[in-house]
Parts: structure tokens; sequence; C-alpha cells
């Protein structure tokens, strides 16, 4: 049964290795000229306008949450779709029942002006 | 359909499903028509009445369902019952509650719905995965029912405390089900004891039970882990902290009782040895540590810490006569500990908090019913007879003593005097005549807080003489466990 495992432990060990070997040959052989631009915090290659440490609205809380919610939805609905077949109308009419349950979510969400961005 | 499943699945989880119907109408209708409170509250209590006549209806089955993850049982239809009680109990509680507080009511009634979904799956499933999820469910509604008293920082911090406690405790509980699952290679509680069976203990498997010990004594608050108890039931909603510390903790017990006595009954040995310490130091602890407690709701907080230890007794016995005995005390503990909050609940005033001790000064004068009431709970929670209280007590220390653990019997009794102090102490504020104390207005208490108040004052009173409903329900239902009494029998 635990040897079924061994695999997994080698490979945990290989990736750990690995990073610790990469990190240890970069800080070698690299070379270290900074200057401003590189010392600035790395937001997508945009340039940083203000402190990081700044206060910003709750709402990009509620709307990540949302995010999550939809993204699960999606990421729920591809493995379903590959089965499809097999489910049949059973699976079609659970997955109606799943995202009936959502849309209600969603509709609680709209109705509560979480969508709205004043 | 998936092989393995029918449609007779989904007739046996009608209760559930007609559950979370409901709940889902009470979210829609709160956005749909706001402000109409009264209207919330009579589906939540219609929804939970068409569900506990669909449990009624079911409770002569015992089957196992979906593919071995769900037993609709006499087992769990006594639990399913306790819990739906509860919840219904809450709600009266609630909608006064609420309104003095100025809080919305439509998804505080759904979370209150959704928890006992949780709770109902937690009564019925036999495999780790489903008890899991509804442990999850119920524990979700109540990190954010904790918080609902928005504006308060007491509350706030009941619900962040709540939260990361119970996320750790759910992951060590976890743990310990990922190593059983690694010994079978099965998450099925009947499997799963096959597998072990004739099986001697090993140091995985008692990691394992340590481990989902730990996880659930969090969920029933046994002392040593029981630190997050007091802080959570002090800042929750009053109404809320009365479910928390009843129907959470039933649900929990038959989670508990399932994975143990079901499980995992060929390691009794190991784990009735760290019950028993458990109990031990849970109603110690619980007991003592309420007798200098000045806040109300935090001296019920240790009470129910102590009724923990007192439960985990029927556990300890491991006999269908010491499970018995701890569904009659649950089905007791539910009507003395939710009157006990629903005074406290009814104290709640536009300008009085009125959940210390000494908010109760006159109390006999400001509301003769309410002072009477809390006299019989308090009787009872500290088990003076004719009381409830009474009677679950001494089936509770029979069955223990019948098992072989006498010194658990007598320390519990011990447990019960040094109780009677502070439950006393309650009774005695109620009938001070405080002449410092502000003029004695009259206490007037809506008609559902009565509803709620008669009931539970109704149960007290009942179960103390006459009883045998209880049990004559309570041993049919610890009848219908699976595998009680294989290997448990270790002394």
């Amino acid at each position: 049964m635990i040897e079924a495992y061994v695999p997994i432990l080698l490979f945990l060990l290989v990736a750990i290795g690995f990073a610790i070997f990469t990190l240890i040959v970069s800080s070698l052989i690299q070379s270290s000229r900074y200057n401003k631009v590189k010392l600035e915090p790395y937001e997508c290659g945009i340039e940083p306008v203000t402190d990081a440490r700044d206060r910003y609205s709750v709402r990009y809380y509620l709307i990540a949450m949302l995010f999550v919610i939809f993204d699960v939805e999606t990421v729920f609905m591809f493995p379903w779709a590959v089965i499809m077949d097999e489910l049949a109308l059973f699976g079609l009419i659970e997955m109606l029942v799943f995202l009936f349950i959502l849309v209600l979510g969603y509709v609680y969400a709209w109705r509560k002006g979480a969508l709205e961005w004043a | 359909m998936p092989p393995g499943f029918s449609a007779s699945d989904f007739y046996y989880i009608l209760p559930e499903l007609v559950l979370t119907g409901g709940a889902l109408v009470v979210l829609l209708l709160s956005v749909v028509t706001p402000r109409r409170d009264g209207l919330l509250l009579g589906v939540s209590l219609a929804t939970v009445a068409a569900t506990l006549l669909g449990v009624a209806s079911f409770a002569g089955l015992d089957e196992t369902v979906s593919r071995g993850l769900l037993a609709i049982d006499g087992f769990a239809a006594f639990f399913k019952v306790v819990v739906l009680v509860s919840a219904a109990l809450t709600l009266l509680m609630s909608a006064p509650y609420l309104r003095v507080e100025g809080l919305r009511a439509g998804e505080y009634y759904f979370l209150i719905l959704c928890a006992t979904l949780g709770m109902m799956f937690m009564a019925s499933g036999v495999d780790l995965i489903t008890l899991f999820i509804g442990l999850e469910t119920m524990a979700v509604s109540f990190y954010v029912l904790a918080g609902y008293l928005k504006p308060n920082p007491r509350s706030n911090e009941a619900a962040v405390k709540y939260f990361l406690l119970g996320a750790f405790s759910l992951g060590v509980l976890l743990y310990g089900m990922s190593i059983l699952y690694g010994v079978t290679g099965t998450t099925n509680l009947a499997a799963t004891a096959a597998a072990l069976s004739g099986q001697g203990p090993s140091l995985v498997l008692v990691l394992a039970v340590v481990l989902v010990g730990a996880g659930m004594g969090f969920k029933i608050a046994a002392v040593p882990f029981h630190m997050w108890a007091p802080d959570v039931y002090e800042g929750a909603p009053t109404p809320v902290t009365a479910f928390l510390s009843v129907g959470s903790k039933a649900a929990s017990f038959a989670m508990l009782i399932r994975i143990f006595l079901e499980g995992l009954p060929s390691l009794g040995g190991e784990w009735t040895f760290l019950f028993y310490l458990l109990a031990i130091i849970t109603m110690t602890v619980g007991n003592i540590a309420a007798l200098t407690q000045s806040n109300l709701k935090r001296l019920l907080a240790y009470s129910s810490i102590a009724h923990a230890g007192y439960l985990l007794m029927g556990v300890v016995a491991g006999t269908e006569r010491g499970v018995a005995a701890m569904l009659v005390y649950l089905g007791v503990y539910l009507f003395m500990q939710l009157g006990a909050f629903a005074v406290v609940a009814a104290m709640r005033r536009s300008d009085v908090v009125g959940d210390e001790l000494k908010d109760l000064t006159g109390l006999s004068r400001r509301s003769p019913m309410a002072a009477f009431a809390m006299l019989f709970f308090m009787l009872s929670l500290g088990g003076i007879p004719p009381t409830a209280g009474f009677m679950g007590k001494i089936w509770l220390f029979g069955a223990a003593i019948d098992a072989g653990f006498v010194w658990l019997a007598v320390i519990a009794v011990a447990n019960s005097a040094v109780s009677l102090y502070y439950y006393l102490r309650v009774v005695v504020f109620m009938w001070i005549n405080d002449e410092t104390a502000p003029a004695a207005s009259p206490l007037v208490i809506g008609p559902a807080m009565t509803v709620a108040l008669v009931v539970a004052l109704f149960g007290t009173v009942l179960f103390g003489l006459y009883p045998q409903f209880l049990f004559e329900h309570a041993e049919a239902a610890a009848r219908t466990l699976e595998g009680i009494g294989a290997g448990v029998a270790l002394r």
C-alpha cells in the first residue's frame, strides 16, 4: 500500500532539490548590478504609481469571491462535459439543478448590489 | 443514472431536499420582497416543520442508500428530530432578537436552515466524505452567523476566532481521516470496520484515532479543545449561541458515534481510553471555570462544555445502553439549554445587552414567567428532580456504571454537585431584591419568544415526569446502530 507512494516521495525530493539547486547556482553565477527600475515591485509590467501599502475598496473582495464561484462552476462543468455520454439525461438534470442553485446565488448577489461599482 | 444510484436514493433524502428548497426560497424572498420578516419566519418554520414530518415518516426505516453514503436509520432519525426541533426553537427566539438588534432576517434564517441541513447529513452519513461535507456545511454557516452583529467588535472577534480555530481543527480531522483512508483504502465506515477487524492497533491507527478524536473534540467543545467556546458563545448573537451549543453539539456527537462506534470498533481499547480522559477533564474544567463567571452567556458556555463531558460518558461506555442514555440526555439537554438561552435572548432590549448575571436582578418581579422558566432550566441543568435533567443524568451515569466505569460515574456525580453552585447562583440573582437597581420595569416578552419558552419549559418538565417516551425512542434508535458491542467491551 505505502510502496505506491514512493514515486511521489521521489518526485517531491527532486522538485525540492531542483529548486534549491537552481537558487544556489543562480546566486553563484549572477551579476548583481541594481538600479531603481530593477528594485521596483513587479506588477505585470506596469509601472507602479503609488505605494503598495494602500487602502483599497472592499468591493474587490466581493468581485473576487463572485469570480471564484463562477470559476469553480466552469471547472466543474468540464469533467461533466467529457463524460456527458455516460451520464445522459440524469447528468443533464443534475447539472441543471446545480446551475439553478448557482443562478439563485447570482440573483441574490445582483439584487444586493454586489455588481454595482460606485 | 450512474451505476449504483437509483431513483429511490432521492426518495430517501426527500426531507433534506425539502429543507434545501425551503432555504433557497427564504433567500430569494429576502431579496425579492425586502423587509417582510414575518413572512420569512413563517416560511422558515414551515420548512422545518415539513422536514420534521418527512423525517418522522422515515422513522421506522433501516436502510443504507446512495451507494453506502447515507444511513436512513432510527439513529439518524433521532438526531434529525433533535436538530430540527432545536432549529425551530432557535428560529422562534431569533425573530424578536433580530428586531431589537435591527438585523436583516433573510440571510439569517437562510444560514440557520443551511446549518440544519449540514447537521442532518452529519446524522445520516456513514461515509467519511459525507460526514465531512455535512460538517463543513454546518460550520461555514456558523462562521457567518457568529459574526452577524456586524458593528459589534465582540461578534467580529467570535466569527474570526471560530473560523480560524474551526479551519485548523477541520484540518486535523481531515488528516486523521486521510490516514484512515490510507490504511484501509476506503472512506465507507462499514468497510473501514471490516478492513480493520482482527487487526491490532498500530502506531498509524492510533495516530488516526487521536487526530480524528481531536478534530471532533473541537466541535463538541471538549477540554482541551474548548478554548474557542466561551469567546464565541459570548460574542455571537444569543440565538446563534443557543443553536451552536445544542444543534452543533448534537450533530457532532452523532458524527463522533458513527465514526468511532461504527467505523473503528476494533480500536475500542484505544479510543475508549482517550474519551475516558477527555470526559473527566472536560466535565471538571467546565464546571470549575463556570463557577467564577459573571457573564451569563460565558457561564452557559462553560456549562455546555461540562455537559459535553457528561455526554462523552455514553461514548466511553460504548454499549447500546450508553448510546441510548446519550440520546436521552441530548433530547433533554435540547430543551433546558435552549430554554436558558431563550431567557437570555428575551432580556435583550434596545438599551440593555442583558447577558450579565447582574442583569437578572429582580427578574422575578419584572417577568415572573421568565424567572419561573429559568428556575426550571437551571434545576434541570444541575440535575435536580423532578426535572428532565435528573432523568437524563440517572441514565447516563447508570450506563457508565453498567459498562464498568464506576469511577467515571463517581467523578461525574461530584461534578454535578459542584455545578449546582453556579446554577443556583443564577436563581439567587433572579430573586434578589436590589434597591439600587433601576426601577423594575416589567419585561415584555413577545408571542414568538413566549412560544419558544413554553415549549422548552414543557419539554424540561414533561421528560422529567414522564421520561418513558424519550427512553423508548432512544433505545430503539441506539439499537439500529451497526457494530455496537463488537470489541468495545474492553474495560
